[in-house]
């Protein structure tokens, strides 16, 4: 049978709908092969990348993916750690372990690193089959916010929000004067004057809204010189400083601690004919 | 001719919408005629109590409700029913053929259908504004659900009975849940009788119809990003 596409390239796709027939055409994500022809498995834009066909997402809930940096809120505290609402179906847990570098004894109070109700940057470590989700706080950038606001945006948009190399955000954080977290499930976080902070999320709403047209970057820089007379300039405020030490203890150790003791490696080189250091003797 | 003027197998004027419910994860709107039916959904999310969770697939809860002002006359009395109990349950089997759950295990989709006006066929709208929802929502499916009520009465077959119609004495009303790309039949109900051959007759004529509103359903999806031209994607 000849193979023979049956839908352009860049058009929405519906739920089953027929997106090419024939073998000459690969399945890719968001889409399935049913005999001969290829199906479409949810709502989204059609991709035609050689023989593989894809559908990019229009809509849906954050699916936790490893690696991803987000921002959550932590929601309850438990005996080794937090529990995490991170915008999805499944919650985040955070262990102390992967929270800090201090040491802390069993039945301590976890609230004096993050209670309930602060929201953090976070970065996902692993999900399980059963999408259980670990959490991470180990890592440049990643910190509890202090101050400024949430807003949540569809997790579908965010890679337009984000831009070429962060080059969107750091257009609308530039103008704003304000600074900017975009979590990879949906919740954006902006700090700076409360006037620049609106136009920063108007100009958010905007791309969100017009995720799927081209020419954006030109459009949200239009938007940001026509709402200039908003913006207070203010001096940026600066980073703050990273609270992670640069060692771990548990890697860097100075001296030999209490039971350590001398290991095979410490041993004196072995000659000929010496008995060899593992096997017992017999008397 | 039928006496709102439609030929045997012609459907109501019919319209479909979809993303009309800002708040929700996913919604649509589907009118037949004077029946009217808005879905919402909302999820995958997290599913209390804990033992209602199942580690395999995720869960699906339909809710189908007449608002009290949406019937013929009478007040429909507001809470559940054990009409809209029934009517909950089977819009539920009719969906959950579709639905890939296993991706979203422990979790739960939620579907709540509001009828704000009623004029039969109120399970079948519910079903086509609620796949719309669902396809809105971004869940992974393996199609869309189509439904339409077929009637029969002495020996004529009638595709989407009005209100009028089903009270016809003798009419049997026979509500179809189709989906589309495979012609499979995920729901099927019958409300009076009617000899064998003329039911496989009236379930080709409903599965006839429902490729019609198929093509309806899935034009309110596209017309969600209306203005389309593309822009370069990561």
């Amino acid at each position: 049978m000849e193979s023979k596409l049956l839908i352009q390239d860049k058009e929405i796709a519906v739920p089953g709908e027929i997106l090419a027939e024939g073998m000459d055409f690969v399945p890719g994500p968001g889409t399935y092969r049913i005999g001969e022809t290829i199906v479409a498995s949810r709502l989204g834009l059609v991709q035609v990348d050689g023989r593989a066909l894809k559908l990019i997402p229009m809509s849906g809930k954050y699916m936790p993916k490893r690696d991803d940096t987000i921002i959550g809120q932590v929601v309850d505290i438990l005996f080794s750690g937090w529990r995490v609402d991170i915008n999805s179906a499944y919650p985040g847990m955070l262990n102390i372990k992967d929270a800090t570098s201090d040491f802390v004894s069993k039945g301590a109070d976890l609230t004096q690193y993050y209670t309930f109700g602060d929201y953090i940057v976070t970065k996902i470590t692993n999900v399980t089959s059963q999408k259980l989700v670990d959490l991470s706080m180990r890592g440049p950038g990643l910190k509890k916010l202090k101050g400024g606001r949430i807003i949540s945006v569809n997790p579908s948009k965010v890679p337009r929000i984000i831009g070429k190399q962060g080059s969107m955000v750091s257009l609308i954080k530039e103008a704003t004067y304000s600074r900017i977290t975009v979590g990879q499930n949906g919740l954006i976080w902006i700090d700076g004057e409360p006037e620049n902070e609106l136009v920063a999320i108007e100009a958010i709403r905007k791309i969100e809204n017009e995720a799927h047209l081209a020419g954006l970057t030109e459009k949200v820089k239009e938007f940001l010189d026509a709402n200039k007379s908003r913006i207070k300039e203010v001096e940026m405020k600066p980073e703050e400083p990273e609270e992670q030490p640069e060692r771990f203890e548990r890697f860097d150790r100075e001296r030999p601690r209490y039971g350590d003791r001398p290991r095979y490696n410490d041993r004196p080189p072995r000659r000929e004919g010496d008995r060899p250091f593992n096997r017992r003797r017999f008397s | 001719m039928r006496s709102d003027g439609r030929k045997d197998d012609e459907l109501r004027p019919v319209t479909a919408k979809a993303g009309i419910i800002k708040r929700a994860d996913g919604s649509g709107y589907f009118k037949v005629g004077n029946t009217e039916a808005y879905a919402a959904v909302y999820g995958p999310r997290n599913l209390y109590p804990k033992f209602m969770q199942n580690p395999e697939r995720g869960i699906l809860r339909c809710s189908y409700n007449m608002m009290p002002f949406s019937g013929a006359g009478e007040r429909v009395r507001p809470g559940g029913s054990r009409r809209s109990k029934e009517i909950s349950l089977v819009t539920e089997k009719a969906l959950l053929p579709v639905l890939e759950l296993s991706e979203y295990p422990n979790s739960v989709v939620d579907i709540f259908i509001e009828f704000p006006q009623t004029d039969a066929g109120t399970r079948c709208a519910g079903i086509c504004a609620a796949s719309i929802a669902l396809a809105d929502a971004g869940l992974v499916m393996k199609d869309l659900v189509s439904a339409v009520a077929v009637g029969y009465n002495k020996g004529r077959i009638l595709v989407d009975v009005s209100k009028e119609e089903e009270d016809i004495e003798g009419m049997t009303d026979i509500p179809v849940a189709v989906l589309p790309r495979t012609g499979k039949i995920s729901l099927l109900q019958m409300d009076g009788q009617i000899p064998p051959a003329e039911l496989q007759k009236a379930v080709a004529m409903a599965k006839e119809a429902s490729r019609k509103l198929y093509e309806i359903q899935k034009q309110a999806l596209k017309d969600k990003y209306h203005s389309f031209e593309v822009g370069e994607l990561r």
